[in-house]
């Protein structure tokens, strides 16, 4: 028994070692991306520009996409594959994607790598750190505040990684993630940081399990979403300057970090699919809650704060996606639907824990 | 549009809800040219309100009914719901709502005006949701009938310029156009898409699932509702203690507390009962959390019926017992110690458990109160007494806090008194609380110093109180709970509701519809012109991969001519590039389709069905 306790705090400290390392490393992979960044601000990209002002004068010229069907790398395939000619709706800018952090800077590319490379290692030990923590509390990992907040973050990197992973170009992501990533840590460690225990017995049920690491997941993937709209709204201020050439055009700096960011298009179909994709999961969080609530008070609805919050979030999830199946809705006032809504996500897990008390608020 | 600047999609949804909800001017008018915005636009915010009072109400139900304000009213719906987080609720917590109501005096009248206090039943509240339902059912009925022609309909025929679809493949091939399109029938046909040929073209569609999906979603939302309003119509709630030892069966004179919804019969509850057998707390021994529960178990013994079998369960915070279509809930837990008082003659005045209710620290120092109405002193007078008392699960002194309780198991019980004579005030017919004693009426017990009496007892002790007026034993400590009954009829619908939603909501955005045309039309060189074209939304980048697919399958029958592989696309494009009816922007597929192809539309599935 006593034997067991004191394994249990080892491993709580190995766990509180590991996060922090998992932090030093964030440190380095932000500085690489810094360094990524400002590197490829040299380059000239300059590409934006000459091809809306392309795309003004011929209207929408069909864009002519090769289809592979091996995923090799640009042109080198072999297979007698047709060409499929696509092309936007209307009012569609047809803009390309900007390069990338880097631009076409080597060196910008090389720390770009690096950062990207530390970024998988911290994930790695972040990993670890949130499995010591959950080892040395005989239970999931999301008995509290800090806990919370180290495997939401730990997730969201996660997700990154898997879409790094698969090739999917979100390669744009890194720099905010891992921004906020150590901000969010350093919030765990310093204000939500608590001692390794058990639950209450409220909370031992295994829908907690489904629940909450559905809440979890949704969040964290909910979370790059938001990211990918933010950017969004500036990329396309950027590119409507741009293509209304008579009026004022961005500024320099905006136009050195805008630039190389994929196409508002590109960024808003993104953020489009993960807030789809995510919807359904968090649905079923909110029917997981209700079970379990049903389970654990006698009723599945009660409008406990926390049960008003993850309704209010849902419902504007639902707003969101309304908005992009109705036209004149489309685009900047979507997106704006859909920060309100993780903002509604964001005080879910903040405000309801910290300013509002009711049944859920165990921080 | 250029503020939107990203609907790189044709959407056969927008267009549909164009025609099936008269919604035009929310449509993004083709091309942005106000020819075609007015030539669209239905009669709805132009005509109708000189229409008189049937326009009014036609005009009013479109409204209602339209996406937009389907999505405002979805937006107040969230809106909505924020005071009730922020302000105590009625419903929730009435105990916060009388604290607030003392701490804004002036602020609680607004509020109680406004049902801030009820939000989820407020009159406004109520209209926000009833408006969003009645719109919603108001879109899926004709949602409903839409695809239920399309499904008895066809897929609609080829539009004239299959190059302006938003994706395009075309070759160039030695097999005859008949052999071409029936080839391709056959493969659109094995890929499970609903196939029709007419012409010199095949027409395919997939994904109806999606609609499908769709409408199951919303309609299941309806259900949930309705599940949700008889849930709250006819449930029934009671609350009940009981003591270790002690039962309780299902009727309303048992329950400490009973609330139901408007339409419950309280002759409907279900005979059945349960005793508690004992009570089992484990607690964390050691660590920074000592003290903090681990487990709560209760023992208990139930039955179904006026006599029905008797069975052993156990009941724990997320496991409740279901029995007769109710659910006893274990809600919270005490101590209730056992005492013996004997009055002036000897006699036992009062025996048996009392329960103490918890203060709520982690020692688990619970008060409560032993009344004793039946009591002759010394000389045989009638008198009634009272006992104030504080139990410690754990006993422990120290100068700071005095004695207190450190652990709230029973390691070292203690149960500290006062004593009290007089009048309980139980006679005067005003509902007291068993939890305190009403002193006003009663003096008490001084020790021979002057001091009020008061006595540290540990089980099997007995003090005796002053001047032999009587004694008190504490026997022991027995254990009570609390349980919660509830009877919420609709749960299982509740439940189905959701699960349909969850399955109509994965069909409707992991489903893609899609519609691919095949043409093959003879050229004057002799070769045949093979044009494949996709339309779907843009959403999902898989198009033009499928329609790839589907080229390099028709491929193996209609050979390409010429230099093999040669990508005869940009041709395509070309070719297009040089139409001088392409050149004016008119991107909209249906616009490119020809006036004589007007109510023919192939982007407009209701169309598509009713050619
Ligand atoms: C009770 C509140 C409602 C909720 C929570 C809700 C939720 C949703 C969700 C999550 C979707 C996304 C599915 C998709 O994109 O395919 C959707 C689609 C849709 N909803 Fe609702 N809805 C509600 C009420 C309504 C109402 C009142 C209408 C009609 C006026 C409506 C019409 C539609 C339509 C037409 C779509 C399909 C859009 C598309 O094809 O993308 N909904 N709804």
């Amino acid at each position: 028994m006593n034997l067991a306790a004191a394994a249990n705090e080892n491993m709580a400290y190995i766990s509180n070692v590991l996060i922090y390392s998992a932090m030093a490393v964030y440190t380095l992979a932000f500085i690489a991306h810094m360094a990524e960044w400002v590197l490829g601000s040299r380059s000239k990209v300059g590409r934006t520009a000459a091809a809306l002002t392309a795309s003004d004068g011929t209207g929408d010229a069909g864009r002519t996409e090769t289809v592979e069907i091996s995923g090799g790398k640009g042109g080198t395939t072999v297979l007698e594959r047709p060409k499929v000619v696509t092309r936007g709706g209307s009012g569609s800018r047809d803009v390309p994607d900007g390069p990338g952090a880097a631009g076409s800077d080597a060196g910008g590319d090389m720390s770009g790598r690096i950062a990207i490379s530390l970024t998988v290692l911290a994930f790695a030990i972040h990993a670890a750190g949130v499995l010591a923590r959950a080892l040395s509390v005989q239970r999931a990992p999301w008995g509290n505040m800090y806990e919370f907040s180290t495997t939401f973050s730990m997730v969201a990197v996660g997700a990154y990684v898997v879409g790094l992973a698969l090739r999917k170009n979100v390669r744009w992501l890194g720099l905010p993630l891992v921004t906020t990533v150590l901000l969010d840590l350093g919030l765990a460690v310093s204000v939500f940081y608590t001692e390794s225990d058990q639950l209450v017995p409220a909370l031992d049920s295994y829908w907690l399990y489904i629940h909450v690491s559905c809440a979890i997941i949704s969040g964290a993937v909910l979370y790059l979403g938001a990211v990918a709209t933010l950017l969004y709204l500036f990329r396309d201020r950027y590119e409507a300057k741009l293509a209304a050439a008579d009026g004022p055009q961005p500024g320099a700096f905006a136009t050195s970090v805008l630039e190389r960011l994929p196409s508002a298009a590109t960024l808003d179909k993104f953020a489009y699919r993960i807030n789809a994709a995510v919807f359904p999961l968090w649905t079923f969080t909110l029917i997981a809650g209700a079970i379990w609530a049903e389970a654990a008070w006698g009723r599945y609805w009660g409008w406990d704060p926390k049960e008003v919050w993850t309704f209010i979030t849902w419902v504007a999830y639902a707003c969101y996606l309304h908005a992009r199946a109705t036209a004149g809705w489309r685009g900047r006032k979507a997106a704006y639907l859909a920060l309100v809504a993780f903002a509604c996500f964001l005080f879910n897990y903040y405000g309801v824990n910290l300013f509002v008390d009711g049944l859920h608020s165990y921080a | 549009m250029s503020e939107t600047g990203t609907n790189t999609e044709i959407d056969p949804s927008a267009t549909e809800s164009a025609e099936g909800r008269a919604e035009g001017p929310d449509t993004e008018p083709p091309g942005g040219s106000a020819a075609a915005r007015l030539s669209t636009a239905p009669a709805d915010s132009i005509n109708v309100p000189a229409l008189g009072l049937l326009g009014w109400a036609r005009w009013s139900w479109r409204q209602l009914t339209s996406m937009r304000v389907a999505l405002i009213l979805l937006f107040l719906l969230s809106l909505g719901a924020i005071p009730g987080s922020l302000i105590p609720q009625s419903g929730v917590s009435p105990m916060k709502v009388e604290e607030f109501r003392q701490a804004h005096q002036t602020l609680a009248p607004i509020y109680d005006r406004l049902g801030l206090f009820h939000v989820y039943s407020s009159v406004w509240y109520s209209a926000i949701y009833i408006l969003l339902f009645v719109s919603l059912i108001g879109c899926i009925v004709p949602r409903g009938w839409q695809l239920t022609r399309q499904l008895r309909g066809r897929p609609p025929a080829a539009p004239r310029r299959l190059g302006r679809l938003p994706a395009y493949t075309s070759w160039r091939t030695g097999a005859a156009p008949e052999e071409v399109l029936g080839a391709a029938h056959r493969l659109l046909g094995r890929s499970r898409f609903r196939t029709h040929r007419s012409g010199d073209a095949v027409a395919a569609e997939k994904g109806y699932l999606r609609e499908v999906g769709n409408l199951l979603f919303h309609i299941a939302l309806i259900v949930i509702l309705v599940a949700f309003a008889v849930g709250q119509l006819w449930k029934s709630e009671g609350g009940k203690l009981v003591v270790e030892g002690d039962g309780f069966s299902n009727t309303l004179i048992q329950y400490d507390e009973f609330s139901s919804g408007t339409l419950f019969d309280s002759d409907g509850l279900a005979p059945f009962g349960f005793a508690l057998d004992g009570f089992d707390a484990t607690f964390e021994r050691t660590g920074p959390q000592k003290g903090t529960p681990r487990t709560f178990r209760a023992r208990a013994t139930y039955w179904e019926g006026a006599s029905g079998e008797e069975r052993k369960t156990v009941i724990e915070v997320n496991k409740p017992l279901e029995v007769a279509g109710n659910k006893v809930y274990l809600v919270g837990h005490g101590y209730a110690p056992v005492v013996t008082v004997r009055d002036g003659q000897g006699d036992i005045a009062y025996q048996g458990p009392t329960p103490f209710l918890p203060q709520g620290d982690t020692g688990f120092t619970s008060v409560g109160v032993i009344k004793v109405p039946d009591y002759r002193d010394k000389e045989g007078k009638k008198n009634q007494l009272g006992f104030q008392g504080r139990f410690l699960p754990t006993f422990a002194l120290d100068e700071v806090r005095g004695p207190h309780s450190s652990f709230p198991a029973l390691d070292y019980p203690v149960l500290a008194i006062n004593a009290y004579r007089g009048d309980l005030g139980i006679d005067s017919g005003v509902p007291q609380s068993v939890y305190q004693l009403e002193t006003e009426k009663m003096k008490q017990f001084k020790d021979a110093e002057g001091e009020p009496f008061r006595k540290f007892l540990r089980p099997g002790e007995s003090a005796e109180l002053p001047n032999g007026a009587g004694s008190i034993e504490f026997e022991g400590v027995k254990t009570w709970a609390t349980f919660q009954v509830s009877h919420q009829p609709a749960n299982g619908l509740a439940l189905v509701g959701a699960v349909a939603a969850l399955a109509g909501l994965a069909g409707s955005l992991f489903i893609q519809r899609r519609r691919v045309w095949v043409r093959a039309s003879r050229g004057a060189d002799g070769e045949t012109l093979v044009e494949l074209a996709g339309l779907g939304r843009s959403e999902s980048p898989k198009l033009p991969e499928e329609l790839a697919d589907l080229a390099v399958a028709l491929r193996a029958e209609a050979p390409v001519s010429g230099a093999a592989g040669e990508p005869a696309a940009e041709e395509g494009s070309e070719a297009e590039a040089d139409d001088p009816a392409t050149k004016h922007p008119d991107p909209e597929p249906e616009e490119a389709a020809g006036p004589d192809n007007q109510g023919n539309d192939p982007a407009d599935p209701v169309e598509g069905a009713r050619a």
